[in-house]
């Protein structure tokens, strides 16, 4: 009986794949010993609603829409627009619903040893919206569009290690880094980098909105609407939605309504306040996809007190992540260990023991630190994440049963990265997903980066971080992530009380593939040319 | 009449000075505010390096008297010059927007100011009654609660529960008038009841006043109705408050919606004004409130102007 089962979960499986077509299903099937309407059942019930099958207008309500965005990708900074750049322009890479990396405009890469020379092989069918081939220099303008001097663009840090990039034929490119970096492909995803049609002069061509993704621009008015339609010259499998509607929902309350009255089929970020309510709505599916976007409370190490790794421990040791993650985020956030690595990311270690909860453990640690008490203030607002003034003032009362005052501030949501952040010893701060560990070190880890933000020094921990960056032998690699996220855990300045998931609605008319993507809400962006209606 | 015409030459060209007056305010708190253009625009992800290049791109590294001035020159000729962040011009960023906001306002003034006179008049007549009573506590009501909050009780009820109007105000030009009607009118409605309490209780209020007058008690004594008395013998006299309030409320039924725009994702210049100030844009925030200063000068304007056309005794001074 078991084989039976595991027989037609196997058949079903291949069949939703599209390897099987329904003639050779029921063959199978009935072979196996199904009777004919059982497995004309099954092909209806369970295969055919996960086919995908082409048609439909998709209206999508997307948050963080501005009349001021712009096309230009050195600049992409909302949420609407990122959504956007993912249905209407292409990247090399991408990021798969198994968080997995796949190819896009590229269809396959490979590196010099030392990972300092990449060549990445173009796919030659790839066009533009309005007709173009895409080539090797569409590719080298657009990479290129990040990097030099005078560049506006919020990638340049990204690509700092690049010193060249050229083509090599019409159909491939070489990317030329200073030090070896074994996650060059990953970075290639980064919402900045999508590909642009190139002009004569070696720049891109932003403002006109052609890109070479699943759907093009037929109309967009910024920050109230854009309209699609399918590019029927696109590379890729998929694209199942004719049109496309992206409508800017900026009011949480908005977003929801339009769902529930069927004025749009699935919304980005849900208000987690009212999740559980929109739960209850028969038609709809509310999604929960643990993300790589973590909360993280930098404190200064080399400012008293936190110089001392004992204070640091007792204040990682006095917050009760789990009660943070049930009332402040309702349950839709994943528990952080103080390493800036989330479940979702590759790399990701297993086998670190979560930290307890533990006033005594606090106590310990202060005493050891010298301290019988300690004040301390914590800057927060709640710009930066819903309820993170609230989140702080639990974290205080927890706090308090291990003798710490935590005395929180709230700052001005105005200008808070550029007056609180880097510049107060302990504040809240919301960081995006980094696709990898390495970019996420390097960035805010890094005993010399800008962005260092608990001013942590570590010597093994930098040493590794720097062999780890070219090690090609992913296994070698995993084993140093692993020992980096400990050394992090145990001796850096960061609490990391838990990682935000991303939590959005659809229609359940809406269909998609059986894993989704954690790089952005809505499978990664990629919901546009991934689901269907079913 | 000459007088009218020199009252409104007159208060055209204070007009204009408060309009200066009020770009360099606007301009020095846009200038106060923490963070800049380059900031708001590359985000947490930008470099030192990125910014310098941003801002010198875009004329921002300059001293702000001198971008100022810049501006005005430009103004002054009827150039508003560019969206920092779009680089679009301003005029066209915002006219499509600004049509949107004033059909809704209109929209909205065309059911609030009859109703709110009809009422005004009903309550007048049959004062100190339950009719006043119900219809003073129902007004207040609606006008004490924020339009949010009366924007999310009409779409839970109208459009969640009894599916009657749409929750979404969405409109674009391919529309035809019926149905931008229909998908505006829960704003519309929202708008009116913040509205009505206000005209209403001036027209009841200025009635009330006048019905104490000797003329008043003549009529009355010569056997005219209770009805034909406040509109005929009141109702005119009663006007130049009435109109003074009107103007105040159509004012707000342009400058005031944002809550209501962003409450039914209402395409209109509100939204637009809050963006640009977050994106420190300028150009942008300067034509909005310079919109909205002129929207509450002329309407004041014409207010004035309404309450001596109605009074004999302003139109024929001594």
């Amino acid at each position: 009986m078991s084989d039976k089962k595991e027989f037609k979960d196997l058949l079903t499986q291949d069949a939703k794949s599209g390897k099987l077509g329904r003639r050779d299903f029921m063959r199978f099937a009935v072979a196996a010993g199904m009777t004919v309407p059982l497995a004309s059942g099954l092909w209806t019930s369970d295969v055919a609603a996960a086919t995908p099958q082409k048609g439909g207008k998709f209206r999508v309500g997307v948050h963080d829409g501005n009349t001021s965005d712009t096309f230009d990708p050195g600049t992409y900074l909302s949420v609407g627009m990122i959504q956007l750049a993912h249905a209407h322009r292409s990247y090399l890479t991408e990021i798969t619903p198994e968080n997995t990396l796949g190819p896009d405009m590229a269809d396959s890469w490979s590196a010099t040893p030392d990972a300092k020379t990449w060549t990445f092989e173009l796919n030659k069918n790839a066009t533009f919206h309005n007709g173009k081939k895409f080539t090797s220099k569409d590719a080298v303008a657009s990479l290129n569009h990040h990097r030099g001097e005078g560049s506006t663009s919020a990638a340049a840090a990204l690509l700092s290690t690049v010193v060249d990039v050229k083509a090599k034929g019409d159909h491939a490119i070489v990317i030329e880094l200073n030090q070896g970096s074994a996650d060059l492909p990953y970075f290639m995803t980064d919402y900045h980098l999508a590909i642009c049609p190139a002009k004569a002069d070696g720049s891109i061509e932003w403002d006109t909105m052609i890109g070479a993704g699943p759907y093009k621009i037929v109309d967009h008015k910024p920050g109230i609407s854009t309209n699609l339609v399918r590019h029927d010259g696109w590379h890729r499998q998929g694209a199942y939605f004719d049109e496309l509607e992206l409508l800017v929902l900026n009011d949480p309350n908005a977003r929801q309504t339009a769902l529930i009255t069927d004025d749009v089929d699935a919304i980005t970020s849900v208000d987690l306040k009212t999740m559980a309510l929109m739960a209850r709505n028969k038609k709809l599916v509310v999604e929960n996809v643990a993300s790589g976007s973590a909360i993280t409370l930098p404190m200064f190490c080399d400012v008293d007190p936190y110089s001392s790794v004992d204070v640091r421990l007792a204040l990682k040791y006095a917050v009760n992540r789990d009660e943070l993650v049930e009332k402040i985020m309702f349950g839709t956030a994943t528990v952080g260990n103080d390493y800036h690595v989330s479940s979702g990311m590759p790399f990701a270690p297993t086998d670190i023991p979560q930290r307890p909860y533990d006033p005594d453990k606090a106590k310990f640690h202060l005493k050891k630190a010298g301290h019988s008490s300690l004040d301390v203030s914590l800057s927060a607002a709640d710009s930066i994440l819903g309820g993170a003034v609230d989140m702080c003032v639990l974290y205080a009362e927890h706090a308090k049963k291990a003798g710490i005052n935590i005395n929180v501030v709230r700052e001005a949501n105005d200008g808070y990265w550029s007056d609180v952040w880097l510049k107060k010893p302990w504040c809240f701060v919301k960081w995006g997903a980094r696709p990898t560990p390495d970019q996420m070190f390097s960035l805010a880890y890094k005993d010399d980066a800008p962005w260092n933000e608990s001013h942590w020094q570590n010597k093994r921990f930098n040493e590794l971080l720097l062999t780890a960056k070219a090690e090609l032998d992913e296994k070698l690699r995993a084993e140093q992530y692993r020992e980096m996220c400990q050394i992090a855990s145990d001796d850096g300045g960061t609490v990391i009380p838990f990682f935000a998931n991303f939590v959005y609605a659809r229609n359940k008319r809406v269909a998609h593939g059986p894993n989704l993507a954690a790089a952005w809400e809505l499978d990664g962006g990629r919901g546009y040319h991934r689901w269907w209606f079913a | 009449m000459g007088d009218i015409a020199g009252i409104v030459l007159k208060r055209l060209g204070l007009g204009l000075i408060t309009l200066l007056v009020i770009s360099i305010i606007i301009f020095g708190a846009v200038e106060f505010l923490p963070g800049d253009l380059a900031q708001a625009v590359l985000g947490q992800g930008a470099t030192e390096e990125n910014l310098a290049a941003f801002r010198k791109q875009l004329g921002l590294d300059r001293a702000a008297p001198i971008r100022y001035f810049e501006w005005l020159g430009n103004a002054v000729t009827g150039d508003f010059g560019n969206s920092l962040v779009s680089q679009k011009p301003v005029s066209e960023a915002i006219g499509e927007r600004f049509g949107n906001t004033l059909f809704l306002a209109l929209y909205a003034a065309c059911i609030a100011v009859p109703i709110a006179i009809f009422l005004g008049v009903l309550v007048a007549l049959y004062r100190n009654s339950v009719f006043d009573r119900v219809a003073n506590v129902m007004t207040l009501t609606s006008i004490s609660s924020p339009e949010f909050f009366l924007g999310y009780i009409l779409i839970l009820f109208i459009s969640v529960k009894w599916e009657m109007f749409p929750a979404i105000a969405k409109i674009d030009d391919g529309m035809t008038l019926m149905e931008k009607l229909n998908r505006t009118f829960l704003p519309a409605l929202t708008m009116v009841l913040v509205v009505v309490a206000h005209m209403m209780r001036m027209t009841r209020a200025s009635i009330i006043n006048l019905l104490a007058s000797p003329y008043v008690e003549m009529a009355r004594l010569k056997g005219v109705p209770a009805w034909k008395v406040i509109v005929k013998h009141t109702l005119p006299n009663a006007w130049a408050p009435v109109i003074n309030v009107i103007a105040m409320n159509l004012a707000y039924l342009i400058t005031g919606v944002v809550l209501v725009e962003v409450v039914f994702v209402y395409p209109g210049i509100g939204q637009m004004l809050v963006d640009s100030v977050s994106k420190r844009d300028f150009p942008v925030v300067q034509a909005c409130c310079l919109i909205f200063a002129a929207t509450f000068i002329l309407l004041n304007l014409a207010a004035d102007v309404g309450s001596i056309l109605t009074n004999p005794r302003l139109r024929h001074p001594k």
